[in-house]
């Protein structure tokens, strides 16, 4: 393992180095200390590398993510994992808006709750998130799937597309154009695997399926007040 | 008895109304039957306050022209001199304004690339990810980063040679956009991660980042992505172009693009185009004052678009102190957009070549802003791509031949002080003077 201290040696200098990281690297390990909530930590990574983050982070980290397992021992900033393409991000704590937002692969699990706009515009990303999440979460999210296991604020799925939403706890309001749909097999089948992958011991039937209603699909004036 | 009386009454000519004209009266009928918004591509059709109410005053005793052919005026332009490791270098000060796979063709974007190439200069990639033919094709690409995201992808991003960040657009500032379902093939769809033959919404604001402090965190995001070699533009609609550009420079940005209401969009509302933004006229100054407020004039390059249309514009921009301007809607008509050769067709769509600017259905005659795969075979991309070439070099030269006219060297010698405006509207917005005065409205220490 290599442990790199932020605060001593820079952001530019940790980036490029992870970056430099390539499909066989030897240095498949690396613990992060003294983050200090510095924004844009381990962005922009290409490579099956382990990445442990000791403490709180700012905006973006893990941006743009493909094939690392980045883990973050506190909580983190705006936009974590934003636009990932493939890989695992772990938050220990809570994560701030805009998690995951129009992410297209991979793994997000944020163990405590996240805030408002939760993937939006997601793309294929997964997220678990362990606790609750805010207002307008999903919003235009496109395909992928968001788990929670806690609660949803208001306008949940606003504007959605065809990523899949589950939800365990209450949802405050849905947003237009989504609704609560039947959970089928395959469902839970998904549900199964996800939950583990996200070390989560919720239960498949617990949870509630929502999805678009697909009536601003295109464009009609009788559903005006919707848009 | 009855037949006289009627005689001697003069006929009156019928009079239409200045408010309740032809046009709007068209307009009223074709809402009350569709009950939806007039759509439509291209940028504000009004008559504007433009650069043709400015003109150059060419040599005189005490500025000497320089030869035509024979003595050397430069045009190149270096762009993203501030942070990035490699700022773009361009030939000529004219780019291709950013236009996305899915408004136009494949090999639409492919010709752009191609004569932008041969011309020396860059072409923009738009909302919905770079496309292997336009990469492959354009010497010099710049990657557009929108709130949609649609195509978004790391590997693409370091594949470019610079990044514009695109806050709004002269057509809609405040807009997102809409690519309807009819345009939405099955490539297209794959491309943006929806369904095929949905109308595609675009966001209006970006999802992951709001306001100047967090653009400056965004902005930091992507040079740590791309390592920080390649620039940042911030793309901005004409909307307050002061602070904007103060708030893009201080958020970080390499390059300010500053896109007016003529500037095209591949659709939207009507009433949104003609009726939100400023004219490209009233927007270069402030953007340059800011520049200069700040200090940065000449090193964050200003790239000023909507409604450049031939060498006296891109000379009347820079001479008002832009580094480069950007074409979209001419370089459309440059590959054979609105062609009348294909009047027949334009006929049959209700239209006129000239006039057509239903590119959202996707039933373009020229085979540009389509996806049906019968029209695009009419367009040819090499010719296309030469058409472009030629255009941009024809523009190249004139901008030349107007700044030897007035002695510069370097097509960014040329100022404010080579410039009369024809109207008081025109004097106001360029602050220069109105021709054979030395007054403009608003000129410090004086009055009107």
């Amino acid at each position: 393992m290599l442990q790199f201290d932020l605060q001593k040696h820079g952001l530019r200098s940790l980036n490029s180095a992870l970056q430099e990281q390539k499909e066989k690297t030897n240095q498949t390990s690396w613990e992060v200390i003294n983050p200090k909530g510095s924004h844009s930590i381990a962005v922009g990574i290409d490579a099956p590398i382990e990445v442990n983050i000791k403490g709180s982070t700012g905006y973006y980290c893990g941006g743009m993510n493909q094939q690392a397992n980045i883990t973050v021992k506190g909580s983190v900033g705006p936009g974590v994992a934003e636009n990932m393409m493939s890989g695992k991000v772990v938050i220990e704590g809570d994560a701030s808006q805009y998690a995951g937002a129009t992410g297209q692969g991979g793994l997000l699990v944020i163990k405590g709750n996240a805030s408002s706009r939760c993937g939006i515009s997601m793309k294929g990303i997964n997220i678990v998130v362990h606790g609750n999440i805010g207002h307008m979460s999903a919003f235009m999210a496109q395909s992928g799937n968001l788990i929670v296991c806690g609660d949803a604020g208001d306008a949940l799925g606003d504007s959605l597309y065809e990523a899949k939403l589950f939800i365990r706890g209450c949802v405050k309001s849905l947003g237009t154009d989504c609704e609560q749909k039947e959970m089928r097999p395959e469902h839970m089948d998904l549900l199964k695997q996800l939950l583990s992958e996200a070390e989560c011991d919720a239960k498949p039937e617990e949870f509630k399926r929502y999805g678009s209603a697909r009536k601003l699909y295109n464009f009609n004036i009788d559903n005006s007040d919707a848009y | 008895m009855d037949k006289r009386k009627k005689s001697i009454i003069p006929l009156t000519t019928p009079r239409y109304s200045a408010t309740f004209s032809n046009d709007v009266n068209s307009d009223i009928r074709r809402a009350a039957a569709t009950g939806i918004y007039d759509i439509r591509g291209g940028g504000a059709k009004r008559k504007l306050p433009t650069f043709d109410d400015l003109l150059f005053l060419g040599a005189s005793i005490s500025r000497y022209p320089l030869e035509g052919y024979r003595e050397k005026c430069e045009t190149n332009v270096k762009i993203g001199t501030r942070y990035a490791k490699n700022p773009i270098e361009l030939d000529i000060p004219i780019t291709i304004a950013g236009m996305s796979f899915g408004a136009l063709s494949g090999p639409a974007k492919e010709a752009l690339g191609r004569g932008a190439s041969a011309a020396g200069t860059s072409t923009t990639t738009g909302d919905g990810g770079m496309t292997p033919e336009e990469r492959e094709h354009s010497t010099k690409l710049v990657y557009q980063y929108l709130p949609s995201r649609y195509g978004m992808n790391p590997d693409d991003l370091r594949k470019a040679d610079a990044i514009e960040i695109v806050i709004g657009q002269g057509a809609k500032p405040g807009g997102g956009g809409m690519l309807l379902g009819q345009k939405i093939s099955d490539r297209v769809a794959q491309m943006r991660n929806l369904p095929t033959g949905i109308d595609q919404r675009s966001a209006c604001r970006h999802p992951d980042w709001t306001g100047p402090d967090d653009l400056e965190i965004k902005i930091q995001e992507l040079r740590e992505i791309t390592a920080w070699k390649v620039p940042v533009y911030v793309k901005l609609a004409g909307a307050r172009p002061y602070y904007d550009t103060t708030l893009a420079v201080k958020a970080g940005a390499d390059a300010i693009v500053l896109d007016g209401m003529q500037g095209g969009t591949a659709a939207t509302q009507d009433v949104f185009i003609e009726h939100v933004g400023q004219p490209t006229l009233a927007i270069v100054r402030p953007a340059v004052k800011a520049l200069e407020d700040l200090g940065m004039h000449r090193k964050v390059q200003l790239i000023l678009s909507g409604g450049i249309r031939n060498g006296a514009d891109v000379a009347k921009a820079i001479a008002l102190g832009a580094d480069a301007v950007a074409i979209g809607s001419a370089a459309l008509v440059a590959l054979g957009d609105n062609d009348p050769i294909y009047e027949e067709e334009y006929n049959k769509l209700g239209t006129t070549a000239g006039a057509y600017d239903d590119w959202h259905e996707g039933m373009d005659p020229a085979g540009i802003t389509t996806q049906d795969p019968e029209l695009i075979k009419r367009f040819d991309p090499k010719e296309g791509g030469r058409r472009l070439m030629n255009y941009l070099k024809v523009m190249t030269l004139e901008a030349q031949t107007i700044a030897r006219a007035c002695g510069k060297n370097h097509l960014h010698n040329l100022e404010p002080e080579d410039l009369v405006a024809l109207t008081m509207e025109a004097a106001a917005m360029a602050q220069v003077p109105l021709a054979g005065t030395s007054w403009y409205p608003g000129k410090p220490g004086t009055s009107y």
